[in-house]
């Protein structure tokens, strides 16, 4: 086991080095800083000492790959590659552009994030498990189909509709919650109520369908037959056997996503209020901060390799029969 | 050279939409031949959701080709001299809409009001109040007492309209034999066929109802009121349908090629060939898809802000934008089939066919055009459709993001997104978001039972 996840861990690198050098060529080689400086300051009426000044003020005023004038070593390390690409190996992430170092940023961005996140999470698998479960339960009924066909049209709506028709409905009509914000401690919990629920509403109708489909196809196996040959009743039938059997192909979607909820949503962060990391690559996006967006695109690379690895290893405390090697 | 009143413009977008369609054309001819293929379209027609979902897709699709006819109009000139033509690119379904297009007013008003949203000083009076709407209702002249009645009037009027459309329909269907008399497939039995004919008929009554309502209520009012640049919203709704539309399937066509040629690949020669693509894909697939997207877009922005020599007209630059968009979603979707192809190609490797082809001394190249890419058509069919629903909501999310089309594109995105500043306001601005989400709902659960029936049909696994 321990020797499966270090070579895991091993195949991991260069996935990490390729991630980083497809960056790398995405942010400084496709566009010159030059370009992303002249971008910024506004395309028409710009001078080449102030695309200097905002190239030195970041640190992009070096040599791509190779610096030539610097001896030794420095060759290779006074340079865009190694300041910007290499360093994000050991998690220096260097500046954004108001200053703040983003490796801090993240730290503190990563509470509020995951406050948000897990809960989601944790309730919309249960409620989707549930709902998937009482479908089965009543499959080839008229509340089979409803319920399917209740799912399909819940997964057409746009994820938009739900958090502006919640925040409309629960904030400005009902007067329940505030409409966005956050703060610390259990003060928060009012804030992240009902970005919870529309969390949880949202993802419904795709993952109770997928369930659904994952839970007949275990349903016409032998096992399922031979226990109710045995007398079972289909409640134990469901829960015991085939929710324990499904739960396989069911980990193989849900795991991987575990340590990417660290990276927050993008969409709920912003419409809430909620300074994690989801809002902050979007002030970043909208602001154009080219180095938040290349750190962020290399910590969710990170913590999707790592989701994989969570995936193999939940397969065998799932499914004694699975041995990794 | 004649001058015509018109000068017809191909933007890329089109000229790859027109490429998407004969390519559809001729796979259909080809999959007339082949058996299975031909049976499992026959399962999806014999499908009532599925045909009464294509026929709400097919009113889509006509309304975004309509779109995609594009051309200038010619400018006023005097006789004799060179013809010119204006720089405003409009579109057939602009030339079908102009009442919608041309009759703006100044800023926001309700659906079928004939006063603005908001209070403004009017000229001759010190006080604020709702100025007259300078097309919504003008027939009414200054008598408002007539407004319920000429709505419900008109509604009426639409109502009936649409059925006796309808019913001409329905009869010209019988005259031209389709139904009854259509050539049954052989070993299909003729019930399901007449249920999913019943099927598209009754799909077409409300869409026929709808469309009469709204061109009866469209003459005399804004039928979704008028966003904040006095635009009328049903027009901005019709024009987004091509945006949704194109982001759909161009993604997938573009981005077909790569995953075709390196999942077949991959699958196919192996070794150090396939260690590499596998590579690269897992690469590729690592990097969450929205971050991957957005960083993508930025440095698109900043390619074509740097170069603005490149577009003659900013009718252009949207649509290079559009497109680079539909590429940049295709990098990252294109692992997933791209692994899909590489599975599917690796079993069929070792089935006898290909094993005999080899005996014969077929080249690698010809096996895999053809014997592996004929039986690997059922996946990219099933990833075309299942995707395109995914790419819609997808669009609008982007827009929001600030990473989707270009802000002068009509899209759902851009809609929602403009709309979304006007949602604290009281009372509030419901109309556009409403509109865009409606539009939206009906094209994507569309295209999802779609889906859902062609996969059901041509996935092997799910024939159960």
């Amino acid at each position: 086991m321990l020797a499966y996840i270090l070579r895991r861990l091993l195949y991991a690198i260069p996935i990490l080095i390729g991630v980083n050098l497809f960056t790398f060529g995405l942010f400084f080689v496709v566009n010159t800083p030059d370009d992303m400086a002249r971008m910024q300051l506004g395309v028409k009426r710009v001078t080449p000492e102030a695309i200097q000044k905002w190239k030195a003020e970041r640190g992009y005023d070096k040599p791509l790959v190779w610096n030539a004038a610097a001896a030794g070593s420095g060759a290779l390390t006074d340079t865009i590659f190694f300041s910007k690409s290499v360093r994000m190996f050991v998690g220096d992430f260097g500046r954004a552009d108001d200053g703040r170092d983003i490796a801090r940023e993240i730290g503190d961005r990563m509470g509020p994030s995951l406050a948000i996140a897990l809960p989601t999470f944790v309730l919309g698998l249960f409620v989707a498990i549930s709902f998937a479960l009482l479908l089965v339960f009543f499959r080839a009924t008229t509340l089979d189909f409803a319920g399917v066909v209740l799912c399909v049209a819940m997964m057409s709506i746009s994820g938009l509709f739900y958090i502006i028709g919640g925040q409309w409905l629960v904030s400005k009509v009902w007067h329940l919650v505030p409409i966005s914000g956050y703060s610390g401690g259990l003060d928060a919990a009012k804030f992240l109520i009902l970005p919870v629920i529309i969390g949880v509403i949202g993802g419904i109708g795709s993952s109770a369908r997928w369930y659904r489909t994952i839970f007949l196809e275990e349903i016409t196996r032998d096992y399922v037959r031979t226990a109710r040959a045995k007398g079972l009743p289909e409640r134990v039938v469901l829960f015991r056997h085939v929710l324990r059997n499904a739960l396989i192909p069911i980990l193989t979607g849900v795991v991987v996503v575990i340590p990417t909820l660290f990276m927050g949503s993008l969409l709920t962060e912003s419409f809430f209020g909620v300074p994690g990391l989801g809002s902050y690559t979007i002030d970043a996006i909208n602001a154009q901060d080219f180095a938040v967006v290349r750190s962020m695109v290399f910590i969710g690379s990170v913590l999707y390799i790592f989701g994989l690895l969570l995936t193999d290893v939940s397969y065998t405390l799932a499914d004694p029969r699975v041995r990794l090697q | 050279m004649t001058a015509f009143a018109i000068q017809p413009v191909a933007l890329w977008s089109d000229a790859l939409l027109f490429v998407l369609i004969s390519v559809i054309v001729a796979l259909t001819l080809w999959a007339r031949r082949q058996g299975a293929l031909r049976e499992a379209w026959a399962r999806v027609a014999k499908n009532g959701v599925a045909m009464a979902a294509a026929t709400v897709l097919a009113v889509f699709v006509l309304i975004g080709l309509l779109d995609s006819l594009h051309y200038r109009a010619r400018l006023e000139a005097p006789p004799g001299a060179t013809a010119r033509y204006a720089v405003e690119v409009n579109s057939a379904l602009d030339a079908l809409l102009s009442e919608l297009r041309l009759r703006a007013e100044t800023t926001y008003s309700a659906p079928l009001a004939t006063h603005l949203f908001a209070r403004e000083a009017l000229e001759n009076s010190t006080q604020r109040e709702f100025p007259r709407l300078r097309y919504g209702g003008a027939h009414l002249g200054d008598n408002l007492s007539g407004h319920a009645l000429d709505i419900a009037v008109r509604v009426s009027r639409g109502l009936a309209g649409g059925v006796v459309a309808w019913i001409l329909l329905m009869l010209l269907a019988r005259r031209m034999k389709v139904g009854a008399g259509a050539p049954c497939v052989p070993g299909t039995p003729l019930r399901g066929q007449a249920m999913a004919i019943r099927a598209v008929t009754i799909t077409l009554l409300p869409i026929l109802l709808l469309f009469g309502v709204a061109i009866s209520l469209g003459g005399g009012y804004h039928v979704f009121g008028t966003d904040k640049v006095g635009q009328d919203v049903l027009y901005l709704s019709l024009k987004a349908i091509r945006t949704g539309l194109l982001i759909g399937t161009l993604t997938t066509l573009v981005m077909l090629p790569a995953a075709l040629l390196l999942g077949i690949l991959a699958g196919y020669v192996g070794g150090w060939v396939d260690d590499l693509i596998q590579y690269v894909y897992t690469t590729l697939s690592s990097i969450p898809g929205v971050l991957l997207i957005a960083a993508a877009v930025l440095m698109m922005q900043v390619v074509i802000d740097t170069h603005p020599d490149w577009f003659a007209t900013s009718a252009e630059r949207a649509d290079a934008r559009l497109l680079a968009l539909c590429l940049i979603l295709g990098m990252t979707s294109w692992t997933g089939v791209a692994r899909l192809l590489r599975g599917e190609t690796l079993k069929l490797r070792e089935l006898e066919f290909v094993q005999a082809a080899q005996a014969f001394g077929v080249g690698s190249f010809a096996i895999m055009r053809r014997h592996i890419l004929p039986n690997l058509m059922h996946i990219v069919l099933i990833s075309l459709v299942m995707d395109f629903s995914g790419l819609v909501l997808a669009e609008a999310v982007l827009s929001y993001v600030g990473v989707g089309v270009d802000p002068t594109t009509i899209s759902f995105g851009t809609m929602i997104n403009t709309a979304r500043m006007e949602l604290a306001r009281e009372p509030m601005v419901w109309w556009s978001l409403l509109a865009a989400f409606s539009f939206m709902f009906a094209l994507v659960l569309a295209a999802n039972l779609f889906a859902d029936a062609v996969r059901d049909a041509f996935d092997p696994r799910s024939s159960a």
